[in-house]
């Protein structure tokens, strides 16, 4: 071996080394979740977890089905503000407007992405739960409160997979539709639509991923309420709130019974990756 | 013994990566070989004060006060983790083997919104409010609202002081929102009117109102005489006598410089000459 080839492969090591670390952490985290949330799950019995409406865990009941379906009810909650905004949105920006208005806006909704949440959460706060308080009644910590910002905080990323997912579809089946005496929106609904759709559900699904993971603005403006919502304007507790509200205080069971909303949390994630990642592959071929 | 041991490692793989973390921030912790004091975060503002005026007396000595919570306190007492454990809660009988000092004394008040007419309920009224079974203001002669309850989180030492004192048995009821700290329970309490809380004392400022208890003003002088009845100690516990650097610490917490210094800050001095 010359030392040339010798420093390649010492370099191609190095790399490999520093790649898999990252990959590592990931492996840790799974198990570390797993073994510290599933002994609990399985002392308890997995239906006690998932079918029980009492979390009181200085009595030794740890329910989390309302906390199930408050991710649930906030993140379609999001879904529906966040979605038909969004693709509005990106519609306007590849269909309708000029370039130099889209070279303008898009950057701008981008940065929206890098405002940190505990800033959502706080005019969530300020401006969102008062006007609700007032308006409609209430505690104004509300499903509809948690609902409305988190769809703000999906649009970025609903917006820029969605706005190129449009751009990527080839030119010649816009041009195409419109030389048949197709109209603008006519071309967008018939044509530009079905065929970047697998990329459209992509974002959506991204998005959908982004609003349950969320954790601080909803704290903020969830109400953290322990009960199934009768309405959107009950207080809601979601999963990833019940594990940073109680981890400060928690020790032995309580604690093993927060890995355990983990290990829900982290099922529930992994489904909606691998239905991206279906979605995405399909686009490709 | 082989699953301890996988847990073990997986542990300090956690702590070591979590440590790498925290190393970057503030590596002044670690290098200080002092005298750490953990536990409940409602008494790590008022420690947090005691430790400052003690250091700046005692140059060289270094106390590292810590949050947590009650029972992390209580169980880094108990480990060794720490020297001195801080709990806002009585002490449960499986702790009872350690040592506890009482260095003050908190109220708990019931706060509702300034303009809420109601300035007067019994305790059996504010339980039958949290538990759920009073929906409305108008049962305690308010205006005919619902009744937003906010409590704290499970775990909380100022829930854990409530449900002993106000609630009993009975639960406090899953509708009640769920606020993480003294000042977010009164921030929500400042902008609603129909919502009702509760918090320390020592934490009630001119945005809130504290309701009477059975005729009862809370106040200092009523904690005192023994007369308002939502009182809870501030202990310090150690695992058995505590060590020198210890115990001059908690000398000069009991020293009348120190229990006036929190008496400032709104807590009610354990000892009055």
């Amino acid at each position: 071996m010359t030392r040339l080839e010798r420093k390649e492969s010492l370099i191609r090591i190095a790399l490999l080394v520093v790649a898999f670390s990252a990959i590592s952490v990931l492996v840790v985290i799974t198990i570390f979740i797993l073994e510290e949330g599933v002994p609990i799950m399985v002392k308890y019995g997995f239906k006690r977890f998932l079918f029980n409406l009492d979390w009181y865990p200085s009595e030794k009941s740890y329910g989390l089905l309302p906390m199930v379906i408050g991710s649930i009810m906030v993140t379609f909650g999001a879904l529906a503000i966040g979605v038909p905004f969004g693709l509005a949105c990106a519609v306007f920006l590849t269909e309708f407007s000029s370039k130099r208005l889209r070279r303008v806006i898009k950057p701008m909704i981008e940065l929206l992405a890098g405002i940190p949440s505990v800033v959502y959460g706080f005019m969530g706060v300020v401006i969102l739960v008062p006007f609700i308080r007032e308006t409609l009644g209430g505690p104004g910590l509300s499903v509809l409160a948690s609902s409305i910002i988190l769809g703000i905080m999906i649009l970025p990323t609903i917006i820029s997979i969605s706005v190129d997912s449009l751009e990527a579809v080839p030119p010649a089946y816009r041009e195409g539709s419109i030389a048949l005496g197709a109209t603008r929106w006519q071309t967008t609904r018939m044509v530009m639509f079905p065929a970047a759709r697998s990329g459209i559900i992509a974002s959506i699904i991204l998005g959908m991923g982004r609003a349950i993971g969320e954790t601080m603005a909803v704290i903020m403006i969830a109400g953290n309420a322990i009960a199934i919502p009768r309405s959107l304007l009950d207080p809601v507790r979601t999963l990833t709130s019940n594990i940073a509200l109680e981890m400060a205080y928690a020790g032995g069971e309580h604690r093993q019974a927060l890995f355990a909303t983990g290990v829900i949390l982290f099922v529930i994630i992994m489904i909606l990756n691998t239905i991206a990642n279906v979605t995405s592959k399909r686009r490709k071929t | 013994m082989t699953i301890r041991r996988i847990r073990s490692i997986h542990t300090v793989a956690f702590f070591f990566l979590a440590g790498l973390a925290l190393n970057v921030g503030c590596s002044r912790t670690a290098a200080d070989k002092g005298l750490t004091v953990a536990g409940s975060t409602s008494i790590q503002p008022f420690a947090d004060r005691w430790a400052e005026v003690y250091m700046h007396e005692h140059p060289g000595y270094a106390v590292n006060v810590q949050g947590g919570g009650s029972s992390a306190g209580i169980q880094a007492a108990k480990s060794g983790a720490a020297d001195i454990g801080m709990s806002s809660r009585e002490l449960k009988d499986d702790e009872e083997d350690l040592l506890e000092i009482v260095v003050a004394r908190d109220g708990l008040a019931i706060i509702v919104h300034p303009e809420n007419p109601v300035d007067d309920l019994s305790l059996v009224q504010v339980q039958n409010i949290f538990a759920g079974n009073i929906r409305s203001w108008k049962y305690t002669d308010g205006p005919d609202k619902e009744i937003h309850v906010v409590t704290r989180e499970e775990g909380s030492g100022t829930r854990g002081a409530f449900q002993e004192m106000v609630m009993g048995k009975s639960r406090i009821f899953p509708r009640a929102i769920v606020q993480d700290s003294n000042g977010t329970v009164r921030e929500i309490v400042a902008n609603d009117m129909a919502s009702i809380g509760y918090i320390s004392l020592g934490l009630v400022n001119e945005r809130v109102k504290a309701v009477r208890l059975d005729g009862v003003e809370p106040s200092h002088e009523h904690i005192e005489e023994k007369i308002y009845a939502l009182v809870r100690p501030f202990l310090f516990v150690t695992d058995g006598p505590p060590k020198p650097a210890a115990r001059e610490f908690i000398n000069f917490v009991l020293s009348r410089e120190g229990q006036e210094l929190i008496e400032r800050e709104g807590l009610i001095p354990v000892f009055r000459d």
